[in-house]
């Protein structure tokens, strides 16, 4: 590992147990989110990343272990000033019908906004920086509902923006998307974290976008974090096997030099040794 | 002008023209209520014309009309301004917390918990107790249902689908009992009961008045400061909580609101609740639907349509005078089936 300045984490998890009714969903998971990094979770359906992030995020409680944003525990504090620390996008986001692109950027605003006392000029200053970096500015007066789901995914992403947080929390939020879109947003999202210095965590079930895009990549499978890395340490074919039971080689994407994964087809006879070499 | 207000005033013109909208559909509104009640004031079994009305309204002592005015028109007015406006605001928040247009304050059972206890009182307790008392039964079954379709909703807090779903079953099981005991009681409690069942201001009092007011003066406002927070839940609970949104206790406060609203505006006025359907979306044309200003022009709206509904029952049939509830229906009831209508043509596409 180089050794870069790394600033202590913000957010961390400790011994995390949760689960739904009578299922169990997390089983003990620490995690500590690298600051100013995109991290990537990553597992199988089930595997409890969806828990994880959520937990993380306060809207899900852990039955057990606790959720520390500055050190202090995140279920136990006012809600509205976590708000204003820590923003998230949930899978799947509905806009009610009509609601327009300013109005729903917009309610970014509501953790620093009183009854009584909002500073028009700063939420203004806000919601119209937040657009403009989402690529939304163009479609300001248009219903969120009538958009393409990569233009709506982008107002999403605008209205946390708008809420001005250090660290964003994201479930899935390329799924259904196509692939050209799904980049484009992923090239939106690393920006922030490379260059505003925000903290990302993201679920993702693209395997290879994963991996080109994630700082971190962590692993997970059964309520518990298997692998945690960076994609060069952790995206190997044995790991894959490990955690998401895939068979599929490692090769090197010859440009980057990003790891990426071939799904092995049964009955397929082994394949040419590639020029680039093949992975363990 | 400065740089940044000169930015901020650019930023913000879609805004700008919704405040300005909003402003002038509440004094059109307003004015139209105004009027509307005045006009009412001079309608009447008893004709009377508006300068005379307007003549025993400021000087009563020299009127010879004054007890029609003041005593039995007024007072219904007033009433019917009143129990709009309540179902209205109680129909609008309920829509925003089940997130579903098709929600009125019947889905979590007031309406048809006041309608057992009117029903049940009229039968089995007017001979020891005046009918005064049935506003007062009937609050007391609405806050009952209420609390009862929480309580059997209750699952680590409220989710809204889980809450209509019991406040279904809770209805039918109510109205049940409601018709079984309407068929056994006397006919002359039964007449009683289905009158009250349409929902008619007939004989409204001051003290019906005074008897409604409290409750809109704390829940208006109550309801108004969680305005905000409605809009913020109207994306989702999860959404709602990223935000900063206290979800379970802001829902609670604004569902109290709806079932204090409602449950003091059956009460007095029996089942009028269609009122809490339509209101809020004839609103949401006008001003579109962020609670803030909603909530209000719902209000406006709730109260012209009842008024509107009384006077029609009054003038209409002379010399009879028919429930309100009669014409809120007959207009309600198609506006009910365009809405379904609309809602299927929306989700196939």
């Amino acid at each position: 590992m180089p050794s870069t300045s790394t600033k202590p984490p913000r957010l961390t998890g400790e011994r995390l147990h949760a689960g739904y009714e009578s299922r169990r969903v997390l089983d003990g998971v620490d995690l500590a989110v690298a600051e100013g990094k995109l991290t990537v979770l990553l597992g199988p359906n089930g595997s409890g990343k969806s828990t994880l992030l959520k937990t993380l995020a306060r809207t899900h409680a852990p039955s057990a272990g606790r959720v520390c944003l500055d050190g202090e525990d995140i279920h136990h504090r006012n809600t509205r000033e976590v708000a204003q620390r820590l923003g998230i996008l949930p899978q799947g986001p509905t806009a009610p019908e009509g609601l327009t692109v300013r109005q729903l950027v917009g309610m970014g605003r509501f953790p620093h906004q009183r009854l009584w006392r909002q500073d028009a000029e700063q939420d203004a200053r806000a919601i119209r920086e937040a657009m403009a970096y989402a690529d939304v500015t163009d479609l300001a007066e248009r219903s969120v509902d009538a958009l393409s789901g990569g233009q709506r995914q982008r107002c999403w992403i605008a209205m946390v923006l708008a809420q001005q947080t250090d660290l964003i929390l994201l479930d899935e939020p390329t799924t259904f998307l196509d692939l050209k879109v799904q980049v484009d947003l992923l090239e939106l999202l690393s920006r922030l974290a490379h260059e505003h210095g925000r903290t990302l965590l993201l679920v993702l079930h693209d395997l290879n976008l994963a991996a080109a895009y994630a700082d971190q990549l962590v692993m997970m499978r059964d309520g518990r974090i298997e692998r945690r890395g960076s994609p060069a340490e952790v995206f190997t074919a044995a790991n894959l096997k490990t955690v998401f039971d895939l068979d599929a080689h490692v090769i090197r994407d010859p440009h980057s030099g990003q790891p990426v994964c071939v799904p092995r087809r049964s009955g397929a006879k082994t394949p040419q040794r590639h020029p680039e070499g093949q992975l363990p | 002008m400065t740089h940044a207000a000169f930015l901020t005033s650019s930023g913000n013109t879609s805004d700008d023209a919704d405040r300005a909208r909003y402003r002038r559909v509440t004094t059109l509104l307003g004015l139209l209520l105004l009027a509307s009640m005045t006009l009412s004031l001079s309608l009447g079994s008893f004709p009377t014309s508006i300068d005379q009305v307007v003549h025993a309204l400021v000087a009563p002592q020299n009127s010879d009309i004054a007890f029609i005015v003041w005593e039995l028109r007024l007072p219904r007015i007033l009433l019917a301004v009143l129990v709009g406006a309540a179902l209205a605001i109680a129909g609008a928040i309920l829509q925003g917390i089940v997130r579903n247009p098709l929600a009125s304050p019947d889905v979590i059972g007031i309406t048809s918990g006041a309608a057992m206890a009117a029903v049940v009182f009229l039968a089995l307790f007017t001979t020891s107790l005046s009918i005064h008392w049935l506003p007062a039964a009937a609050l007391l079954g609405a806050l009952l249902s209420a609390l009862l379709v929480f309580l059997l909703a209750w699952r680590h807090g409220i989710t809204p689908t889980r809450m209509v779903l019991v406040g279904i079953g809770l209805s039918a099981a109510m109205s049940a009992v409601t018709t079984l005991v309407i068929v056994i009681s006397d006919d002359s409690s039964a007449m009683v009961a289905y009158v009250w069942l349409t929902g008619s201001l007939y004989a409204a009092q001051w003290q019906d008045v005074l008897g409604i007011m409290p409750w809109l003066l704390v829940a208006v406002p109550l309801c108004l400061t969680q305005a905000r927070q409605m809009d913020a839940m109207a994306l989702g609970d999860q959404v709602a909580q990223g935000l900063g949104v206290n979800v379970l206790r802001s829902r609670l406060l604004l569902m109290a609101c709806s079932v204090a609203l409602a449950g003091a505006a059956v009460a007095f006025a029996g089942g009028l609740s269609f009122v809490g359907l339509i209101a809020p979306h004839i609103a949401a044309r006008l001003v579109g639907r962020s609670f803030t200003r909603l909530a209000p022009i719902a209000g406006l709206v709730g109260a012209l349509i009842v008024l509107y509904a009384d006077l029609l029952g009054r003038v209409a049939f002379l010399p009879k005078d028919l429930p309100a509830g009669i014409f809120v229906s007959g207009v309600g009831a198609p506006f009910f089936v365009y809405l379904l209508h609309r809602t299927r043509a929306d989700t196939r596409g």
